[in-house]
């Protein structure tokens, strides 16, 4: 390589290869678990957001470089992340402890 | 004009050190950019979350009307989307800059496959008296179901699960336009020669918002097209 900077970390295209294959393979399993989702019963979504998370992995780690990038890039995404998770537990905890009020005057 | 000084025959604006300071900091703002559109969808996730556990039945009835085959064909042409923005950006790094312009010129057009395909299945929810919310004309759609042989839908509030499928895909579909018309961008100006393996921030970073989209379609196959 003619400029071999760390900053510009170049990732194999065999790495690339294998990467999409995986998640092309992964697809087709999602597919593969949807169709025999009446056996699996309340697991059938669960398997497929936990494919769906190893997917985002792949592409976060290895597309978007997040494997070679700086710690600070990664604190960053993370943060989204977390602030999400506050939304979503603190509209859940307003929603479901909420009392229901039936009664009329 | 800016002040910029050349270094390693890159122009560099005069407030950063070097060539890696001005890439790691455009890089450093794609990345707070990307968080805003996780914290965007997330929002749009949250609401979808919450409103299905209040209505569960009629989220599966408005589940009924996806197939989830297009979405299946959605995500694997994403997914090769992404693989060849990636090449682009390695193909930039290695100095081929024709390999470059075809690997752009491959993603671009499988965002375009991406529409067309999100362009045949709006319309034809479109067709059948779905829209999003209030606009969702239920007695049509019952008509027209009744007419080939379907049971009627119950759920007097299906717009609502409608108005988060159009809002969802709809702004990610925005997202795969807007991403086109930057991978064009990055097009031109890798086969005008813009481009040298120390210097190609500008398709790093529009592979990183191509990649945010492909994410945000991968979680939202599952959510949309399968879970429902």
């Amino acid at each position: 390589m003619a400029n071999n900077h760390s900053e510009h970390h170049i990732t194999p295209l065999s790495t690339y290869l294998k990467v999409a294959g995986a998640l092309f393979i992964l697809t087709f399993l999602t597919i593969g678990f949807h169709s025999i989702r009446q056996y699996l019963g309340p697991l059938a979504p669960i398997i497929a957001f936990l494919i769906a998370g190893v997917k985002a992995f792949l592409v976060l780690a290895w597309f978007m470089h997040l494997k070679y990038d700086r710690p600070s890039n990664r604190i960053i995404f993370a943060s989204g992340f977390f602030f999400l998770l506050l939304l979503f537990l603190i509209s859940v905890m307003d929603i479901y402890s909420r009392i229901q009020v039936n009664s009329v005057l | 004009m800016s002040t910029s000084r050349i270094i390693d025959g890159v122009p560099v604006q005069e407030h950063y050190r070097d060539v890696d300071h001005q890439f790691v900091s455009a890089k450093e703002g794609i990345w707070l950019f990307m968080v805003t559109e996780i914290l965007m969808f997330g929002g749009l996730f949250v609401g979808y979350a919450i409103y299905h556990m209040k209505y569960p039945e009629m989220f599966a009835e408005g589940a009924r009307f996806l197939d989830w085959r297009l979405g299946f064909v959605n995500t694997l042409v994403l997914i090769f989307s992404s693989f060849t923005m990636a090449l682009g950006i390695y193909f930039c790094q290695m100095n081929q800059m024709k390999k470059a312009v075809w690997a752009l010129a491959v993603t671009v057009l499988c965002g375009a496959i991406f529409m067309v395909i999100k362009y045949f299945e709006y319309t034809h929810k479109f067709h059948m008296g779905i829209f999003p919310g209030n606009m969702l004309n239920l007695p049509f759609l019952n008509e027209h179901l009744a007419s080939i042989g379907e049971k009627p839908v119950v759920s007097s509030n299906l717009g609502l699960y409608f108005g988060f499928y159009f809002c969802m895909s709809g702004l990610h579909g925005i997202h795969v336009l807007l991403g086109m018309g930057l991978i064009t961008w990055c097009l031109f100006r890798c086969a005008r020669g813009d481009f040298k393996p120390n210097y190609y921030t500008a398709v790093e970073g529009v592979g990183i918002f191509w990649h945010i989209v492909d994410l945000i379609w991968i979680f939202l196959f599952p959510l949309l097209y399968l879970v429902g």
